[in-house]
């Protein structure tokens, strides 16, 4: 029951954030709505871990261990944004325009519905179009500040994903297809698993190239992800921090759930797809990385290149490649929307997104200086964060799968964005400002939603709790048959 | 010769020609120039899809692909066109495109190489299973989303471009009615929301542009790339 219950708790509180009340009223019940959200997932996740599977509908809606990871996370960064959202609009809509803070909270919720209705689906039909509804859902998001850029971001959003959203629903229908001639029964991401050793492998690889082709683009894989920075940048930063941390993860997921069902067809090759497909969004993000002049652009090439990575991690094929995969999904999601929580901390601050016009931070707004520094740290790999304990698995298992030529590539591509990330961070932290200013306060909900983002991303690259290793073990064997 | 095979005949010639002037309507929306002319071959082209829906039923006796047909000509050919209208005004559909980034008769021709494309993609597939409407409807559904995603890419206007993204979603369906007909009827009624979605979505981001911006160019719109 707990999954009804969250799709119910999102839908009500995006319809209650509409009503005309006092303006205090719509961020406590986004906030309240998106905690009892994280606990019901938090239920479902430790259920999980033990190896129950939660059903709601029979073949509907239902939530295995992958999918039950996936929800917890959505949930995470949707309380965590949501708190964060609370300082941002009060600095940047002015307290006289009510409608517009209401407007914005009522599509905060329903984007976030969408998204955690992708894991809760188990009807593959379905889940296309929970996948359709995050954009439609969050163009207005992005489109929020009204400028010129934005509105361009968001057409170029819209127009590429919708795009993609057509070729998967053909993939979809084929798979369909090939069920219903050959082997019928539940159109569920289970039920596919087990029938797909009898469909025909031609409609399989079809379907696949189809599917990889749609939901790629939306999880911004090169070349198809020309539209990922724009949208990522441009959002607010409590939106990128949905858009980046764990949008992006929800469509890789529909992605990854794939796998198990191609592998029927061995002919297929499905882990070269995904490890070809993987090291090129990773090499070109890498690349595009060094010549960004805006720092919320930077970490939006730098999902780009993680979705590469679990992609990589989950092709190497060895079960601690994906356990890997799994781990990296989790620290990704919670890094990356650290990393927009503290980028959004620092624009507040400075009011500028240009990476040569950000010097000596650290004087300016010492807690803005110390989340970026932090969060760049640990996106980009170091230790001793959650990221650098995730990569260090999948390239372990690289080598111990004796995949040598694949991880001494990922391993460069590494390390050169790790120089792309650090660089001009280190530069707008500790540079020489041109000219002396004065000291920014941050918001007691941003300095909150930093701490309380930061614990995990600190957390879990040193210790892993039980239940969660537990969940990423279980999760993983969802990424092979 | 009994009834029912000339009745079944006579299903396919009818499917078989729907097919065609469907896979006409989408050559159409590449190369019709005025914006208020390709939304009007949308809604042809919707009602053809509903057409195809239609005939499938007939054959196959089905209620829910009846159901197909009525949901997809109450949404695409009456709904959409609506809120396509209400939310932009006159002077955007009387617009006239000048110059698309490729000029028309080039586009038919790279277009009469995608159709062909879409039939070489989809004879594997057809070896599955011996049917006479996916037979038909196949290759023209794929024939029909890539042309939609060429014109996605070739068209400046926003309106030409939403209805390129559309035009899309019809070439899928198209397929789907042969493929996947016993596709859950609450998945199609959701799958017919989300087309709304989509064309209310992008109906009133092309408002906001308008107002914003001052036109619906939106070819032209290039200030965010890498330097």
């Amino acid at each position: 029951m707990e999954l009804i219950y969250i799709l119910v708790i999102s839908a009500v509180s995006a319809g209650l954030s509409l009503l005309p009340v006092r303006r205090k009223f719509v961020p406590v019940i986004t906030t309240l709505g998106s905690l009892a959200i994280l606990i019901l997932s938090l239920r479902t996740a430790l259920r999980a871990a033990r190896g129950v599977e939660e059903v709601a509908l029979m073949n509907w809606i239902s939530c295995d261990s992958l999918g039950a990871l996936v929800l917890l996370l959505v949930a995470f960064v949707g309380f965590t944004a949501a708190i964060f959202s609370w300082g941002y609009m009060e600095k940047n809509v002015a307290p006289t325009n009510e409608r517009k803070i209401r407007r914005y909270y009522a599509r905060y919720n329903l984007f976030l519905l969408s998204m955690l209705a992708v894991p809760i689906f188990s009807h593959v039909a379905l889940v296309w179009i929970a996948v359709e509804l995050t954009t439609l859902l969050s163009v207005f998001l992005v489109s929020f500040e009204n400028t010129t850029e934005a509105l361009e971001a968001a057409w170029k959003y819209v127009v590429l994903t919708c795009m993609g959203a057509a070729f998967a629903l053909l993939g979809i229908l084929i798979l369909y297809w090939g069920m219903s001639i050959s082997a019928p029964g539940p159109f569920t991401w289970a039920g596919l698993a087990m029938a797909s050793t009898q469909i025909s492998p031609v409609l399989l690889k079809t379907a696949f190239v189809f599917i990889l082709v749609g939901f790629g683009t939306k999880a911004g894989l090169v070349p198809l992800h020309t539209w990922l920075p724009d949208a990522h940048s441009q959002a607010p930063s409590p939106v990128c921090a949905l858009l980046s941390g764990i949008e992006t993860t929800t469509v890789l997921y529909a992605i990854l759930r794939l796998l198990p069902i191609l592998q029927a067809a061995p002919s297929i090759h499905v882990e070269a797809w995904f490890m070809v497909f993987g090291l090129l969004s990773v090499g070109t993000a890498a690349f595009l990385l060094i010549q960004v002049k805006d720092y919320k652009r930077l970490f939006a090439f730098s999902t780009v290149e993680h979705m590469g990575i679990i992609l990589v991690a989950a092709g190497l094929g060895s079960s601690a490649a994906q356990y890997g995969a799994t781990f990296q999904m989790v620290s990704h999601a919670l890094s990356k929307s650290f990393c927009f929580f503290a980028a959004g901390s620092t624009l507040l601050a400075v009011g500028t997104r240009d990476i040569a016009a950000v010097r000596g931070l650290i004087r300016t707004s010492p807690v803005a200086a110390v989340a970026l520094m932090m969060g760049g740290l640990a996106i980009a790999g170091a230790p001793p964060f959650t990221v650098f304990l995730s990569e260090f698995s999948i390239l372990k298992a690289g080598l111990a799968s004796g995949h040598y030529l694949i991880t001494a590539l990922l391993a460069l591509f590494i390390v050169i964005a790790f120089c792309g990330i650090m660089f001009p961070i280190n530069r707008m932290v500790f540079g020489k400002p041109t000219e002396p200013a004065g000291r920014a306060t941050v918001s007691t909900t941003s300095i909150v939603t930093l701490v309380l983002a930061g614990i995990p991303v600190i957390l879990l690259g040193l210790y892993l709790p039980g239940p969660l290793l537990e969940l990423l073990r279980l999760a993983a064997t969802f990424l092979g048959r | 010769m009994s009834d029912p095979n000339i009745i079944f005949s006579v299903l396919i010639k009818l499917n078989a020609l729907t097919g065609g002037l469907f896979l006409l309507t989408a050559f159409g929306t590449v190369a019709m120039r005025q914006v208020l002319a390709s939304l009007n071959i949308f809604i042809l082209q919707s009602i053809l899809l509903a057409a195809s829906a239609f005939l499938l039923g007939c054959q196959h006796r089905s209620l829910h692909l009846f159901a197909v047909a009525g949901i997809t000509l109450v949404t695409k050919s009456v709904l959409i066109p609506f809120l396509l209208r209400r939310t932009l005004n006159q002077e955007v559909y009387a617009r006239r495109e000048i110059s698309q980034v490729l000029n028309i008769p080039t586009s038919l021709l790279i277009v009469v190489a995608l159709t062909i494309f879409a039939y070489f993609l989809s004879s594997p597939l057809l070896s599955v299973a011996d049917e006479p409407f996916v037979k038909s409807n196949l290759p023209i559904g794929i024939a029909g989303i890539l042309l939609g995603a060429y014109v996605v890419m070739v068209r400046r206007e926003a309106v030409p471009q939403v209805i390129g993204i559309l035009s899309m979603e019809n070439g899928a369906f198209f397929a789907g009615v042969s493929i996947a007909s016993g596709l859950p009827l609450i998945a199609e009624l959701a799958a017919a929301f989300d087309v709304l979605i989509i064309a209310f979505v992008m109906g009133l981001l092309t408002r906001r542009i308008h107002e914003r911006v001052g036109t619906t160019d939106v070819g032209r719109m290039t200030s965010l790339k890498e330097e």
